[in-house]
């Protein structure tokens, strides 16, 4: 983090903070992604200065995620403002804001623990959209006389906001998944998951040798049975959240199925060990893409809890069908 | 992306009778599931809404029901397993917004 130093002195204990990032920030961006340290990012919650606020500076809430915190940081160029950070165990502000983690409660002793009252003469402060599900306005007015008004979804948005009167656009209302955000969600699926591709893959290869020519089979087969692993790993994780809008059907388990489909038939048309085990790897594909399609539902901003339930009812038999008869295929497949 | 989930599905309501247009719905949705018409709200695009229960928690009168949760497949499984409090593992969620 990026402290400013000259103005440390006007704001006495409050530490003051600048918008640009360090190669620090920039190194800590990337590893959360790919899952490295990622439960243990967070700063210190309390009161930050950014460009030696006043008292009339508006009140910035976040969480303490260290990667909400940086972005909302990096928004701020050239804007004084408080920043109040709640503490929600290093959790983003909507993951938080759904557990209750960053919720009215954390807001109301945040202020008064900060004495933000005394810090500034306005009394609104302004919380992060998303933050809309743990924080009840009218609640927090009520028990500290601070009146919430929701800022935009994203941070970037918050300059316009501001300089709008604190109105922001039907625009800046609403959440979106582009590609790079359906992007930047991928890695920690990669790295969750590669140990049980990995397991599989072992598993696969060695089940390859049950049958009469023993090692011969698992040396022959073995390059192809990593290929059918790993370019399910990839369409599962990384082409169908790229694919997402384009892939058919509203159910995620549909949308996996398409590209399992195709996936499957593609590997089963080039398949070189017989049409049983050829067939059973197709079942196998279209299972596990269409699975891991559905697993993929808690990363996107749109997926209502009732919808995944009522897809889960049809999907996980359906998809539990299809793995039980690729995986008969495939043993029946040894010995034929 | 359009974003459009599995239709008629979700326990979103709003009573009408109760709203006092005040707004605060249609500030909190990320979905514009809300519209003011003749200072009531209405719904305007239910199969938008993903039920973070965000509009319900902030409506001063009550007029709105939603049955909250995440729309999470691992989480819902995790919890069906009896695993950890059904949020991706426990310790940290899939999305990472700022």
């Amino acid at each position: 983090m990026t402290f400013d130093t000259e103005n440390l002195a006007l704001t006495q204990a409050i530490p003051s903070v600048l918008p640009s990032w360090s190669w620090r920030d920039y190194r800590g961006a990337f590893a959360v992604r790919w899952c490295v340290y990622r439960n243990t990012y967070s700063i210190p919650p309390g009161v930050y200065a950014m460009h030696a606020p006043t008292a009339d500076s508006p009140i910035l809430v976040t969480s303490n995620y260290k990667l909400s915190f940086d972005h909302l940081r990096r928004a701020l160029s050239g804007i004084a403002a408080w920043i109040l950070v709640l503490d929600t165990k290093g959790i983003n502000v909507w993951c938080a804001a759904g557990k209750g983690t960053f919720g009215t409660d954390e807001l109301v002793n945040r202020l008064h623990e900060t004495q933000m009252a005394q810090q500034v003469t306005h009394r609104v402060v302004v919380v992060p959209q998303l933050g809309a599900p743990g924080v009840t306005a009218h609640e927090v007015l009520k028990r500290t006389g601070f009146k919430v008004v929701y800022g935009p979804v994203y941070a970037c948005d918050l300059p316009a906001f501001l300089s709008a009167g604190m109105k922001a656009e039907p625009q800046m209302r609403r959440i979106g998944f582009s590609l790079g955000e359906r992007l930047a969600v991928t890695p920690v699926e990669l790295v969750q998951r590669f140990p049980q591709a990995l397991l599989l893959l072992l598993l696969f290869v060695a089940s390859a040798g049950l049958g009469q020519q023993g090692t011969r089979d698992i040396v022959e087969q073995g390059p192809w049975i990593a290929l059918a692993v790993g370019s399910n790993f990839v369409t599962g994780l990384v082409l169908i959240p790229v694919l997402l809008p384009w892939l058919p059907g509203r159910a995620f388990a549909w949308k996996g199925l398409a590209a399992g489909l195709l996936l499957g038939l593609a590997l089963a048309w080039f398949w070189p060990f017989g049409n049983v085990a050829a067939l059973s790897v197709a079942l196998l594909s279209v299972a596990t893409c269409s699975f891991l399609s559905l697993m993929f539902t808690g990363c996107t901003p749109y997926t209502s809890a009732s919808g995944v339930r009522r897809e889960m009812r049809w999907a996980l038999p359906m998809q539990g069908g299809l793995a039980f008869c690729g995986l008969a295929g495939w043993f029946v497949s040894r010995f034929i | 992306m359009n974003m459009q989930y599995l239709k008629n599905v979700v326990t979103l309501r709003l009573d009408g009778d109760l709203c006092a247009g005040c707004g605060r719905c249609l500030e909190v949705c990320p979905h514009a599931v809300f519209q003011l018409d003749n200072r009531k709200a209405v719904i305007v695009s239910r199969d938008a809404c993903m039920e973070c229960g965000a509009c319900a928690r902030n409506c001063p009168v009550g007029a709105i029901f939603v049955q909250n949760g995440v729309g999470c497949a691992v989480g819902i499984l995790n919890t069906m397993l009896g695993r950890s409090n059904g949020c991706c593992g426990g310790e940290q969620c899939c999305v990472s917004i700022a």
